[in-house]
């Protein structure tokens, strides 16, 4: 048989089907966190940056620091650092459960700089009619903020699944499970290209799938 | 929190003609960028009185500081020294709290109208009654009669950006009057529309002010939107009112450099000429002067009475009729031929009528 030609009869469904349910699993999770995580953390770096308040100030310029060492150290190493950690608190470090949490903590200081970014975007002058209306702090961030923001949340969220599309096969390194544990161990340590190709076939439907909804929801709450 | 909202109506009725806004040496510096310089004086000690139930402009240059004063009467500019009070509430010695619950009882418009793009007609103009925390059905019965004041009930379920400027100012309006202020601040409300829209909002504002009693004090750099609604004016310039008085007062006798330069620019400066432009057309057995109407004997046939009488010619160099606000007014330069007693007693005549004359050569 030539080297170049493809089998794909050989290749094992059903261990597929369960790769791509821990991936959607991971992905799930995580998104659903980094969301929780991110979007307070987004909106506190939005406020603190633009007040004249010294403690909010200084609050700011913490926060942004630790956003930005956790965006500048690569995942993979940050999955690696994080192992110990992640063991210690969750009890494992591999596998699904394993890899939610470090997932997170690259995503969400990620998801959070693309909140900001979208609150930015948020014309002053209405903000400042809320606040000429007597609308409180609260009040501003959910009826005013979040609403006036929402076409740029759901873009940046649906960045931030796709990022984390590649992040959870990158798990795989560290026995992540999901499709990328699958192109790792079969196509790259046992040179099997069949399985590897069909996971990367999975993958790319999935990131399609991914932008389609988000560039629909995108167009859906657009008012401008 | 304290209960400082309730002081207005315990302390009312002081006095017959009292004020809604009450501003005392206001100041407002803005820091400057490098440490140790003195920063940008946008305020000098400014003394403001508003009357209940008035329409209060404010003329200036943009710079001159009147953006800042308007927005301090709601402390959406936080002066560096200086009281505000409106409604006998000292807005600048509240808690945030009470600030927030006072500023409801404020409304204000905007350049920009300032809309949420994300709500319709209906949720933008029902907004600051949820903030507030009124049920439902109220709103309902609110906004629906707020969309039939301002003209809108047809767009209720539109979004801002498929409206025209009129429409999403008409719908700020609605905004700010749901929560039944007292005051409505206007900050250029007008200065992003063409003309005859600018007219239909200016004519809106009228009749909120006359049906609702609520006082308006709005900033502007046109002397139209001054003449055509407003009762009373102040003139800033450099963080000064240079100048202040009844509208007619203003318009009619200007003492600031300022203040004449807004009314050549109303009136056209190219086709305008300054009273003195016309001392050539006086001579021998001639004379130039000025006539001030004001009110009814604006339209009445004065000059025509008074100098038939006398036997004396006359003709028009140039001339204004025109209305401020409800109030007739016009202003002539005209050439008077005739002998100087008969010229002498012409004048007086006018006078005793109510005519305002002023030779000019």
């Amino acid at each position: 048989m030539n080297n170049f030609e493809l089998d794909f009869s050989g290749v094992d469904w059903t261990m597929i089907m369960e790769a791509s349910a821990d991936t959607l699993l991971m992905l799930g999770f995580s998104v659903f966190f980094t969301f929780i995580f991110g979007l307070p953390l987004g909106i506190l770096l939005f406020l603190s940056g633009k007040s004249e308040n010294v403690v909010l100030r200084a609050i700011n310029t913490v926060v942004s620091f630790i956003v930005n060492i956790l965006r500048s150290v690569p995942f993979i190493i940050l999955m690696v650092a994080l192992i110990p950690i992640v063991r210690e608190v969750f009890g494992t470090a591999i596998g699904v459960r394993g890899t939610i949490p470090p997932l997170v903590i690259a995503a969400a200081p990620f998801f959070a700089r693309l909140v900001e970014t979208s609150l930015r975007e948020v014309d002053r002058g209405v903000i400042e009619a809320a606040q000429a209306m007597g609308a409180n702090t609260w009040q501003i961030i959910y009826k005013v903020l979040l609403p006036e923001a929402r076409a740029g949340l759901i873009a940046g969220t649906t960045i931030t699944a796709v990022t984390l599309v590649s992040y959870t096969a990158m798990s795989g390194m560290i026995g992540g499970g999901g499709l990328g544990d699958l192109a790792i161990r079969y196509g790259y340590h046992r040179y099997e290209l069949t399985i590897m190709i069909v996971a990367i076939v999975v993958l790319v439907i999935l990131v399609q799938l991914l932008q389609w909804i988000g560039d629909a929801l995108v167009r859906r709450y657009t008012r401008k | 929190m304290p209960n400082l909202i309730d002081q207005g109506s315990s302390a009312t009725g002081k006095a017959g003609n009292r004020s809604l806004i009450r501003i005392q040496h206001l100041s407002k510096r803005y820091p400057s960028q490098g440490k140790g310089a003195e920063g940008m004086l946008a305020l000098d000690h400014i003394d403001l009185h508003i009357a209940k139930g008035e329409i209060y402009g404010i003329i200036g240059h943009s710079g001159a500081g009147k953006s800042t004063l308007l927005r301090s009467m709601n402390l959406l500019e936080r002066p560096t020294s200086g009281t505000v009070i409106v409604d006998e509430v000292e807005l600048t010695t509240l808690s945030t709290a009470a600030l927030q619950k006072q500023r409801s009882k404020i409304g204000m418009i905007f350049q920009h109208f300032n809309l949420l793009s994300s709500a319709t007609v209906y949720d933008n103009i029902a907004f600051p009654l949820e903030l507030v925390g009124t049920p439902k059905q109220t709103i309902k019965a609110k906004v629906d009669q707020l969309l039939d004041l301002v003209g809108l009930e047809d767009h209720r379920n539109k979004y801002p950006a498929q409206l025209s400027g009129g429409q999403k100012q008409r719908v700020g309006i609605a905004r700010a009057l749901a929560n039944d202020p007292k005051v409505l601040l206007c900050d250029e409300a007008t200065s992003a529309l063409d003309p005859q829209t600018t007219n239909s909002i200016l004519d809106l504002l009228l009749k909120i002010n006359k049906e609702f009693g609520i006082t308006i004090a709005l900033i502007t750099h046109e002397m139209h939107v001054i003449q055509r609604i407003c009762d009373r004016v102040a003139v800033i310039h450099g963080g000064r009112i240079v100048e202040e008085g009844n509208v007619v007062d203003v318009f009619l006798k200007p003492q600031h450099a300022v203040t004449r330069e807004f009314i050549m620019e109303e009136s056209q400066s190219d086709e305008v000429q300054p009273w003195s432009a016309f001392k050539t057309q006086a001579g021998e057995g001639s004379q130039v002067v000025k006539i001030n109407y004001l009110g009814d004997v604006t339209y009445e046939p004065v000059l025509h009475h008074v100098l038939n009488t006398a036997g004396l010619s006359y003709a028009i160099l140039q001339g204004t009729i025109s209305k401020m606000k409800d109030t007739p007014y016009g202003q002539l330069v005209i050439r008077l031929d005739g002998d100087a007693e008969k010229l002498k007693g012409a004048l007086s005549a006018l006078q005793e009528r109510g005519l305002e004359v002023e030779v000019i050569a």
